[in-house]
């Protein structure tokens, strides 16, 4: 067998692992990766600008196309600039392989140049990390860390491979099998666990099927939509569940929690029977934990992790397993029933919630930014992949662009990190899936990782950057306003850049657009015309606007504000 | 409630930071921790006693359990179980002190395991409150240094944690 260096181990490795791209950015302790790297063409390099993207990028590819994500980072300031974007994808359970750099094995704890502790300090946002002190172990942990990624629920893992391990040589062999002792995800669901949260299901009066992003990971969609319609039952989406449930269906009430519709929260607080799937019962999703525990009804709770399951909310039935298994032997349960439960009655509550149109809003001179988010669903005709970053925009994109399918929203719900959109819908371009990627922004986080903007450029990444500006770090006004007696403090920020300037100087295209009559034209602009060309569309809102419905910090789900003079 | 929780993990660095990172990021407490590898030195027997109501054990239980590199996890408080610790204690054995310290070493069934002109080395081994009950029952003013393990654990009868 031919001998090899680690760096070219690794890179057969991941060739093993089909890994098509990977987005990265080179350093000193890494040099040897990025040279075998350079001799090959099968693995294709993405060069961000930033490792923070490089791993937000991964992520976003990861989200859109269900499969691991890949970033490779150097040691010390790399890894470390890695972390946020590790620790989003842990929080929203992503699958991606972080491989970083480090110094090399003699001056591990020499305070070296660039070194940095990677393993220690990525060890609470990872599912699982390595340092390969060998180049014997390098094929056997890459197998390993593809496999804990992308298996039970998924999560990022980091591999810290020191410099001189990818320069010593030994002979590739990559495992075909792999068994680990200390990690068997559980797959299956108990059938006895299913069967009683089938008979429950038929005895509900007032059912709600909250769905989460467990939905998205599992690929379960086609299963949730069979159940859903079988047995009538309405479905409300987290905010990482949205596309799970098809938007414009009669039986979705759209999101529930903080900014969820009044029909959604409503029917979640008063229902008798919640089937929770692939959800975690998140403080942004159910309000005041004592007031949501305080209403009689009974929670099946379908997870892949058993240390989801009673976490927060004590759970009836759970069911531990993947989703898609657990859903598709719940509806052949449901196949061999003949009387489906009847929720008339409870439609009927849920239609005088809905008729109440929480998500109304009053259109003025100024462009309203849920009319922009509308027009967008409505040009794109519902069909993009969506990037958001965190904030306003991201609540008025999650509430008003209905989406259909799964993966077409990419949003970091759990850690709330601000920056990811663009990077997001960069490594969303390279997942394949033919539709146009928007990256929907506002005016403070485009800024914190707006560097990507080149590494658009050096793609050709026809991106569609929907900027609302509305010259405020909106949520945090939004807060200040309503619950600080309107002290905006350090929220204003008084200058900034001129965004359409900005993004030609990028080699893009720039749009500034103020009035709602120019919201069409420029967005018909930028999709039509500029189809193949990053467009940046500069839209000044309505700096006022706040995101309705609310459920104040402390609030029980059925307190939620429809608008500011319900506080 | 006092819990012994006991596992077993892959004998392999940085596995134990993972586990004293659970319990201090997710806010358990640990009373006490002990960690040696077993007859199989690929594999690592820990014991931790903690605190905390039904639901928290419950939860670090699983969270224990997903951690990668643990191999299995028994809470050995729920049944018939053993737990000894050990502790060295040095102290002042002068005077009147010097008998009186042997006399209650010998009630505690303790051992004087070194010896000099003023300074006992006193070894013992039992339960928690037994260990702290010693301490309570010499004078403390006389107590030099003391050093516990931590409790180890084991169930009773054929109660067994192995692969």
């Amino acid at each position: 067998m031919t001998m090899m260096n680690g760096a070219e181990i690794l890179i057969r490795c991941l060739q093993e692992e089909k890994v098509e791209y990977v987005f990265g950015y080179p350093g000193g302790a890494v040099l040897n990766i990025y040279d075998e790297l350079f001799k090959q063409d099968k693995v294709k390099h993405i060069l961000v600008r930033h490792e923070q993207a490089a791993v937000h990028a991964a992520d976003g590819f990861a989200r859109a196309s269900g499969r691991a994500g890949v970033a490779i980072v150097t040691s010390g300031p790399g890894a470390t600039n890695a972390v946020t974007g590790i620790a989003t994808a842990h929080m929203d359970s992503i699958p991606l392989v972080v491989i970083s750099g480090q110094v090399a094995t003699s001056h591990i704890g020499q305070d070296a140049f660039q070194e940095c502790d990677t393993v220690g300090i990525t060890r609470h946002c990872v599912k699982h990390n390595f340092l390969i002190k060998n180049v014997r172990d390098i094929a056997i942990t890459l197998k390993k860390a593809f496999y804990i990624a992308r298996t039970g629920r998924p999560g990022p893992v980091v591999v810290d491979i020191p410099k001189d391990v990818t320069s010593d040589r030994y002979r590739f062999e990559y495992p075909a099998e792999l068994q680990m002792r200390s990690y068997m995800p559980i797959t299956k669901g108990h059938s006895g666990q299913i069967r009683k949260a089938v008979n429950l299901l038929l005895k509900a009066k007032r059912p709600v099927i909250y769905a989460g992003g467990g939905v998205v990971s599992s690929n379960a969609s086609d299963h949730l939509v069979a159940l859903a319609r079988r047995l009538n039952f309405p479905v409300t989406n987290t905010l990482m569940g949205l596309g799970s449930y098809p938007g414009t269906d009669s039986l979705f009430l759209g999101m529930l929690g903080m900014h969820g519709t009044l029909q959604a929260n409503m029917a979640s607080q008063h229902s008798d029977v919640l089937l929770a799937i692939g959800a975690r019962f998140d403080d942004r999703v159910i309000g005041n934990i004592e007031n949501f525990s305080g209403m009689q009804r009974k929670i099946i709770h379908v997870d892949i992790d058993p240390s989801s399951i009673s976490k927060r909310v004590r759970v009836d039935i759970p069911v531990v397993g993947d989703v898609a298994d657990v859903l598709d032997a719940m509806n052949r349960l449901l196949d061999a029933e003949q009387d489906m439960p009847d929720v008339g009655e409870w439609w009927k509550m849920i239609k005088e919630w809905r008729a109440k149109q929480s998500l109304k809003y009053s259109m003025g001179k100024r462009i309203m930014p849920q009319f922009v988010i509308e027009k967008l669903w409505e040009i794109t005709k519902g069909k993009a992949v969506i990037a958001s970053d965190v904030g306003q925009h991201q609540m008025w994109t999650a509430q008003y662009y209905k989406f259909d399918k799964p993966r077409h929203w990419l949003s970091s719900g759990g850690l709330g990190t601000m920056g990811v959109g663009l990077p997001y819908a960069l490594g969303a371009t390279f997942a394949g899936l033919g539709k146009p990627v928007v990256c929907v922004t506002g005016d403070g986080s485009i800024q914190m990782c707006i560097q990507e903007l080149a590494t658009a450029k050096q793609y050709g990444l026809p991106i569609k950057i929907i900027l609302l500006n509305n010259h405020f770090l909106g949520m945090v006004r939004q807060w200040q306003e309503l619950f600080y007696e309107g002290r905006y403090s350090q929220t204003n920020m008084n200058f900034q850049p001129d965004f359409v300037r900005l993004a030609e100087a990028y080699g893009h295209v720039g749009i500034r657009v103020e009035h709602p009559k120019d919201i069409e034209p420029a967005l018909r602009k930028a999709f039509e015309d500029h189809k193949n060309d990053l467009v940046l569309l500069d839209i000044h809102t309505c700096p006022d606007a706040n995101v309705f419905p609310m459920v104040a910090a402390g609030k029980g789900l059925s307190e939620l504000m429809l608008d500011k003079n319900s506080l | 409630m006092r819990h012994i929780i006991s596992l077993l993990l892959e004998n392999e660095a940085g596995a134990l930071s993972r586990v004293a990172g659970l319990f201090s990021a997710r806010g358990y407490n640990i009373e006490t921790l002990t960690v040696a590898p077993t007859e199989d030195i690929s594999l690592s027997r820990l014991t931790i006693v903690t605190k905390g109501g039904d639901d928290v054990i419950e939860q670090i239980t699983k969270q224990l359990n997903k951690l990668v590199d643990v191999v299995k996890v028994v809470d050995l408080s729920e049944a018939a179980h053993i737990e000894r610790e050990l502790m060295l204690i040095k102290v002042r054995a002068t005077g009147k002190d010097r008998d009186e310290m042997k006399r209650m070493t010998d009630i505690f069934r303790g051992r004087i395991i070194d010896v000099t002109d003023s300074i006992y080395v006193i070894e013992l081994t039992g339960t928690c409150s037994k260990l702290d009950s010693f301490i309570h029952a010499i004078d403390r003013s006389l107590i030099l240094e003391t050093v516990r393990t931590g409790v180890s654990g084991i169930g009773r009868g054929d109660r067994i944690l192995k692969l």
